[in-house]
């Protein structure tokens, strides 16, 4: 499977996501410049964390007018999968590829810890291989994760069940004190209604190699491996 | 380039003394211009010249047999095989983190970035070593915030993790609070790249952020005390932007990369003129700079805040012949500027000109070599005696050690961290193998077996009672840090955090850490590869206590090998290594409990050190030790409340199995209070599977190590009874101990919303 992975200025986790992708799973891996604008050879896109354009103005807000945009539209309009993590997410929900926006976390500073999210949509390219109401470990590394959208945006991503991953403690329950950053519901990971967009603010890749014992993250990787050579989950 | 003659106070001002401004005309021959005497000033501060330090740092010792690079460049190197080394140095910030603490330490990080990658390497894991006034102060509060912040800013935006470090609360840093940073990066080593200005004729290019007003005399304003004045010193202060360094690393790696440069130098203190007149230095040579194609933040700008500003973010290099479009079009790539700004000469001078016409011109010698180096007077404190003379044989032993031991750990130099390090990216890269909040960290080098063990650690309590037991200890305890997480110590650099070095009683203090350092480096074997000095961390004339701080660095061959400290399994036992001994003086226990900062600080027998360090690396290499924590501030009972808290790795703690542990101290004829609370040296609490005991006990025996099997991982609580005693002198459930721990820092900050 050809993965190409987005490269804007400040992206900083594009190196780790090829780690994972090239020599844990052993796909081909590509760094896309931010000004290219093919996306043709690619099976599935990844858009990394970071700082792109140093989170100047808004977080995600100056990436989404990078030349690459406009194909990364086209590939999802037409039905390919693209994650974005993180500032990936952030980039997504300022193209408008994801509905709701960022807000500060409301401790106002910047968390880097492990938390737990569970899995609400295994009907996914990305979950597909993962038990529903599984809950991952995975860490969080933000300043601008805390999700917000309006109470009918809210309804319709319940509705068509686009709420992919929520905060919840270690065994599961769904908590304000589980969730570390405010976001709306314990929104943690989003997908566009098609299913084949989705937005998280945890790092599966930091967590997919078991340098700490955790391999939670892999799963969302080699569900759309899996994805991709079966087909549909 | 004839100017107006220079009046006394404006020798003054530029931080000269008459006898420097003397030797000034004797080399120049004339009068300088202001320029001239702008670059002198610089160029012959404390920060740029260690003109009172000097000679004294030729006592470390600075080779082995992986030194690739010592001191003298941007940073040291140090062979880690596979074609690999470890590129690394500490440097401070504190005088700018005063006066704006979220800038000070942002430029802080930045800084010692661009020391790291200048030389070739990329840069992967930072630490930090930190020293506030108490955080009852809602000034130190602040102080502390803004430090983190800055730290977190820059860190995270350029994505290197923020992996470890460490943080000592003293009232004597109210005034003067210490931001030490530390970076290491990974090169290959015949790849290392040096800030050297070779071949006659080649391009000087400037590449990175514009050139503005800002942070000119820093390197001026960080070589002296503070007084009620600092809130006017705040222009002196950089103004950091991680984004354009996130791209200037990239840019540079690749230049490196398709080997289009014969020298390269960041732009750091004192700007563009330590830069030129350092490669010139190096490479023999001289340097001409055509100033009017720097590229500028602004018009206007005299040559003499052009090239006296510390905007940052810069680099210059010196370009191979022929190559110099190769390396404009990567800046272009990467949305830098870039340009051409002069040439390598043959001259020895530094030659600046403004549209063609010199505005200075100096030999470089006189800027670097003819620089001032003081002897300074030394003196003996004359309160050493007071201080040191207090009868700790008359001290109350406490009725009950368990809230002893509960107060120490609220003590925020003894409470866990996390409210700073869940502020840094520590993950970033995907190599962090121990995370933050452990005395080392642990980070793995992609494409080999290999981790390397970091730490930054000193102890300025034992520096003001005994400065050279105070170096001695650091290097020692950092050694050990990193002996505790499997690794084999292979470097180690310096930052000396000292007060005013004009007077004779700080110069002594100096000299003494300086000889303490040396000598446990010797003994050790870890050579000094890089380092620096901070000075005049003084203000009013309340100077710091002497605190130098090292960084170990340690080689682990196999990543899989990496001890943490924690306890792992039930049934375990746990074993001391080393000695105890009733040493009460400058410990934490003392200050916390007694209130009180006075004695003598606990002995180190070098030999003794080593043995206990070879023995405790032996065990865990030969897979018999299963943790290893190091007992430092608050003695024994703090190390196992410690290794009990953090018994389980995050997974394991999910599934809530962590451990406490039932320990008996062995009968001492010392006190109960320096049997529990006491910093003996050179010990180290290890827990072994019951069954490999025997294999222990042989390897103790053969390094000539005391050890005492003192207790068994088990239950939900630490316990700790003297030997022959019915009831225990410590019996605190595990929870109640973590809640103390892990809340103390935040419960600081609880004003509004806090993290959960």
């Amino acid at each position: 499977m050809r993965f190409g992975i987005l490269v804007f200025p400040g992206s900083n986790c594009d190196h780790d996501c090829y780690h994972v992708l090239k020599h844990l799973l052993g796909q081909t891996a590509d760094f896309i410049w931010h000004k290219e604008t093919s996306l043709n050879a690619y099976d599935a896109l990844v858009i990394p964390g970071g700082f792109s354009y140093g989170d100047y103005l808004r977080t995600g807000a100056i990436a989404q007018y990078s030349p690459v945009m406009k194909s990364v539209r086209d590939f999802a309009r037409a039905g390919s999968p693209v994650l974005g993590i993180c500032n990936g997410f952030q980039i997504l929900l300022e193209a408008g590829l994801l509905p709701g926006a960022m807000l500060r976390n409301r401790s106002l500073k910047f968390i880097c810890k492990d938390v737990f999210v569970r899995l609400e949509n295994a009907q996914t390219p990305f979950t597909g291989s993962i038990a529903p109401g599984r809950v991952l470990r995975l860490p969080i590394a933000h300043a601008e994760g805390n999700y917000y959208a309006d109470p009918e945006t809210h309804r319709a991503l319940v509705e068509h069940r686009q709420i992919v991953f929520r905060y919840c403690s270690a065994d599961g329950r769904i908590t304000d004190e589980a969730n570390p950053n405010g976001s709306l519901d314990g929104i943690a990971g989003i997908c566009n209604r098609a299913g084949n967009v989705l937005g998280m603010m945890p790092h599966p890749e930091r967590c997919s190699e078991g340098l700490d014992g955790n391999t939670d993250g892999k799963s969302i990787f080699q569900s759309i491996l899996e994805y991709h050579t079966v087909g549909r989950p | 380039m004839s100017g107006r003659v220079i009046p006394p106070e404006g020798v003054e001002q530029h931080g000269l003394t008459r006898e420097e401004y003397q030797k000034i005309l004797s080399l120049l021959g004339r009068e300088p211009n202001r320029l001239e005497l702008g670059l002198f000033s610089v160029m012959w501060s404390e920060h740029c010249s260690y003109k009172s330090s000097k000679v004294h740092l030729k006592k470390l010792p600075t080779t082995g047999t992986r030194v690739v690079q010592g001191p003298g460049e941007n940073a040291g190197a140090v062979d880690i095989g596979d074609g690999l080394v470890a590129v690394f140095k500490i440097e401070s910030h504190n005088h700018p983190s005063y006066i704006e603490p979220y800038q000070g330490a942002a430029t802080g990080v930045g800084g010692i970035l661009r020391d790291i990658f200048t030389m070739g390497a990329r840069p992967v894991a930072l630490l930090n070593s930190l020293r506030l006034g108490p955080l009852e102060s809602p000034k130190n509060r602040y102080l502390l915030e803004g430090v983190v912040s800055g730290i977190a800013g820059y860190g995270n935006c350029i994505g290197i993790p923020t992996v470890g470090g460490e943080i000592y609360f003293n009232e004597i840093y109210n005034q003067n609070p210490l931001v030490n940073v530390f970076c290491l990066g990974i090169a290959h080593k015949d790849r290392i790249f040096r800030a050297s200005a070779r071949g006659v004729g080649n391009t000087v290019i400037y590449i990175g952020s514009k050139t503005g007003r800002d942070g000119i005399h820093g390197a001026t304003m960080a070589s002296e005390s503070f007084d009620e004045s600092i809130e006017d010193r705040r222009p002196t202060v950089q103004v950091g932007d991680p984004f354009t360094e996130k791209l200037l690393l990239e840019a540079c790696l690749e230049i490196m990369k398709g080997e289009l440069i014969v020298g390269i130098q960041d732009m750091g203190a004192a700007g563009l003129t330590s830069s030129s007149v350092e490669m010139a230095s190096r490479g023999g040579t001289g340097i001409e700079l055509e100033l009017s194609r720097v590229p500028r933040r602004e018009e206007g700008m005299t040559p003499y805040e052009v090239m006296l500003s510390e905007s940052q973010e810069r680099m210059l290099l010196v370009a191979k012949p022929g190559l110099e479009k190769e390396i404009l079009s990567i800046c272009e790539r990467w949305d830098l500027d870039a340009a051409a700004i002069g040439r390598v000469t043959d001259t020895r001078r530094l030659v600046i000109k403004e549209e063609g016409r010199t505005v200075a011109d100096i030999p470089i010698r006189a800027l670097t070599d003819d620089a001032p180096v003081y002897e300074r007077p030394m003196q003996i404190p004359p309160y050493l005696d007071a201080l040191q003379g207090i009868n700790l044989e008359l001290l109350p032993q406490p009725s009950d050690f368990g809230a002893v031991l509960m107060k120490l750990l609220q003590s925020p130099t003894i409470a866990n961290k996390r409210w700073v390090y869940r502020q840094y990216d520590h993950m970033v890269r995907t190599n962090t193998v121990i995370r933050p909040g452990f005395e080392a960290a642990v980070v793995r080098i992609k494409g080999t077996r290999k981790a390397l063990a970091l730490t930054v650690d000193g102890n300025s309590r034992y520096g003001v009672l005994n400065p050279y037991r105070g170096g001695v200890i650091a290097v020692c305890e950092a050694a050990r840090n990193i002996v505790c997480a499997g690794g084999r110590p292979i470097g180690l650099t310096d930052c000396l955090n000292f007060a005013n070095p004009e007077r004779p009683e700080v110069m002594w203090q100096f000299a003494l850490s300086v000889e303490g350092i040396a000598d446990a480096c010797r003994e050790l074997e870890i050579p000094v590869v890089s380092g620096n000095v901070s000075f005049y961390n003084e203000t009013n004339g309340l100077g710091i206590y002497p605190t130098p701080i090292v960084g170990v660095v340690g080689l682990i061959e196999e990543v899989e090998r990496t001890v943490r400290p924690g306890f792992r399994d039930e049934g375990d036992r746990v074993v001391l290594l080393g000695q105890t001994k009733e040493e009460l003086g400058g410990t934490e226990y003392l200050s916390r409990i007694h209130s009180r900062e006075g004695g003598l600080p606990p002995l180190l027998d070098l030999s003794a050190e080593k043995a206990v360090q070879k023995c405790c690396l032996d065990g865990i290499e030969a897979g018999i030790i299963k943790s290893a924590h190091d007992c430092s501030e608050g003695g024994l009972a703090i190390a196992l409340a410690e290794a009990v808290m953090m018994s389980e790795t995050a997974s394991e703690r999910a599934s809530g199995s962590s451990w406490g542990a039932t320990v008996v101290l062995p009968d001492l004829p010392i006190r109960r209070d320096a049997h529990l609370f006491g910093e003996s040296q050179s010990r180290i609490i290890v827990t072994v599977a019951e069954d490999r005991l025997p294999e222990l006990e042989q390897r103790c025996a053969e390094h000539g190590v005391s050890m005492a099997v003192i207790g068994r991982v088990e239950g939900q609580r630490l316990t700790i009874r003297a030997e022959g005693d019915s009831r225990p002198l410590i019996d605190l459930p595990l929870e109640e101990m973590r809640t103390a721990w892990e809340g103390t820092i935040e419960s600081y900050f609880q004003e509004g919303q806090t993290e959960r």
